[in-house]
């Protein structure tokens, strides 16, 4: 049984999102800067397409730039909101701890140019308050950025209440929804969001395409100079077919998003409350306020790449934060930040779902999970230092 | 998965005397919990030949393949033909790893000379302690080449 338990890393293409695409590959190919019949069908659907995804967000169809994924929205974001910032000589930018690197790393290319960052500590649920953000903003506070939700934890941030605390006091406020678009609502009025990210491979859309929503007044800067697409905000030949499948699928996510949301927030439940039969492990993140469909546990004594390949080979694909996935010496910094030590944060996984997984799918993981764990644990020296008494359990 | 050489995954799926020799003549545990990779290897050893040799390991794929095949290439080995197994006669018997993973390799070589170096000092040998890694459980420090 094959069971592919890592959404949140990308999706499967759904249909509906690959029907929208065809027919801009095989007939209406056109350039939609082109003068002629073909381009200018093709501008036509990219118009609908803008309309169908600011639908979506409640926002309108000139506030949505086309970038080529979370990553490129997120550096625009950001770099257009310092050096906007800077102009007026502001300097501080608010974000959290546990961003994803699309963020974390232009915040340092930012701090290199010479902006002050200020990461807010995270609770050990994986939560930020309003308040936090309403202390930290300063007068010299050009930005707020912090995520909908959490890729690795699941957990949900307070985007509405963190919105208001920013138009209250004049900061833009930037959320990266990369994880959250297509899964929980969102509504860039009522929950005060200047910009948002969003990423159309995460919904059963296509990978190379994405979402920059800049409210109305809020100035964009160009990362790639070339033709005036997107306003002159994002040169390039608009990736139609992409945007065409995205369209599809954030509209299908959107109109299914209660019904998915029960079904997978049933199988991961099913899977959280399984697991954590497993002696010694833990759950990460916040076990209500979490993302539909994600499961994130700490195994003590046992390394995350290894279960991850053994639990490969019983066709189970799922991810983890081990400093051996990431390729680096240290484990996630998501699991760091809620106040895992290196040593548990080695032992993660994390299991990811969409509506399309089922509940046989999830006996498949219940049942092979436990005994991994325990192969692992069995010829693990740690292991055997902890369950001697020699060191002190943590989990 | 394609991360790893068929050798690799075979020793990762099957790895070769995993376990715990009761009453050993060296132990040597080498890493440290922090940067995600401990070995521990026990030796047996009779008439200066490595007749049983055990390993445990708390790591990746490529730790526990590396662990794996160390022990394979000095079971039955003199003592100092094991001392002379080299991180890169690991690798090589495995058919390569990835470069981020090569540090798995540095480790097992150094199990097989603590679990020796273990052995030396309960029998009182005299050796030549500069070959030897100053090593002891590498707390503090993640081994990184």
């Amino acid at each position: 049984m094959q069971v592919y338990a890592d959404n949140a890393a990308t999706t499967k293409m759904s249909q509906t999102a690959i029907n929208a695409m065809l027919p801009y590959m095989e007939r209406i190919y056109g350039n939609p800067s082109s003068l002629h019949s073909v381009g200018q069908e093709a501008a036509e659907a990219l118009q609908s397409a803008r309309e169908t995804i600011a639908k979506c967000l409640n926002a309108s169809p000139n506030e949505i730039t086309f970038t080529s994924g979370g990553s490129e929205a997120d550096n625009q974001a950001l770099l257009s909101a310092a050096w906007l910032g800077l102009r007026k000589g502001k300097k501080h930018i608010i974000s959290t701890a546990f961003e994803h690197h699309a963020i974390l790393h232009t915040l340092k290319r930012l701090e290199k140019e010479g902006f002050e960052v200020q990461l807010l500590d995270v609770g050990p649920l994986g939560n930020i308050t309003a308040q936090q953000v309403a202390d930290a903003i300063r007068e010299d506070t050009c930005l707020v950025t912090t995520m909908y939700a959490n890729n690795e934890i699941g957990s949900i941030l307070p985007i509405a209440e963190i919105g208001a605390v920013c138009k209250e006091k004049g900061v833009l406020f930037h959320t990266d929804a990369v994880q959250a678009a297509g899964h929980l609502p969102i509504d860039v009025k009522a929950q005060n969001i200047d910009m948002l990210s969003l990423s159309a491979h995460k919904f059963h859309g296509p990978k190379g395409v994405g979402v920059l929503y800049a409210r109305r007044g809020v100035p964009l800067t160009s990362l790639i100079e070339g033709g005036a697409q997107e306003r002159g905000k994002r040169a390039g030949t608009e990736n139609i077919p992409g945007i065409m499948g995205m369209a599809a699928a954030l509209q299908d996510a959107c109109e299914h998003m209660e019904a998915n949301a029960v079904h997978v927030s049933h199988l991961r439940d099913r899977l959280i409350e399984g697991l954590s039969q497993i002696p010694h492990s833990a759950l990460n993140g916040d076990p209500v306020n979490r993302l539909p469909g994600n499961v994130s546990f700490c195994f003590e004594g046992i390394e995350g790449e290894s279960l991850l390949l053994l639990l490969d080979s019983k066709g189970i694909c799922a991810s983890s934060g081990s400093a051996c996935t990431s390729g680096s010496l240290d484990p996630s910094h998501v699991l760091l930040a809620i106040g895992r030590p290196h040593e548990v944060a080695h032992g993660s996984l994390r299991l990811s779902l969409s509506e399309w997984n089922t509940d046989e799918e999830i006996d498949h993981i219940l049942a092979e999970v436990p005994w991994v764990v325990e192969y692992l644990r069995n010829m693990s020296p740690m292991w055997k230092d902890l369950i001697s008494g020699r060191k002190p359990f943590i989990l | 998965m394609a991360l790893y050489t068929e050798t690799v995954m075979d020793h990762f799926m099957h790895p070769r005397n995993v376990g715990e020799i009761e009453n050993p003549d060296g132990v040597g545990q080498v890493g440290n919990a922090k940067c995600g990779d401990i070995m521990k290897m026990y030796l047996k050893i009779k008439n200066n030949i490595i007749e049983d040799v055990k390993f445990e390991t708390f790591g990746c794929g490529s730790a526990i393949a590396s662990s794996s095949m160390a022990t394979e290439l000095i079971k039955g080995k003199t003592i100092e033909d094991a001392l002379a197994v080299t991180n890169k006669q690991v690798v090589d018997a495995l058919g390569g790893l990835p470069a981020h993973k090569l540090h798995c390799s540095v480790l097992a070589e150094e199990a097989i000379k603590a679990a020796v170096k273990d052995y030396y000092d309960k029998n009182g040998i005299e050796y030549d302690h500069s070959k030897f890694p100053d090593c002891a459980g590498c707390e503090g420090a993640c081994c990184m080449v």
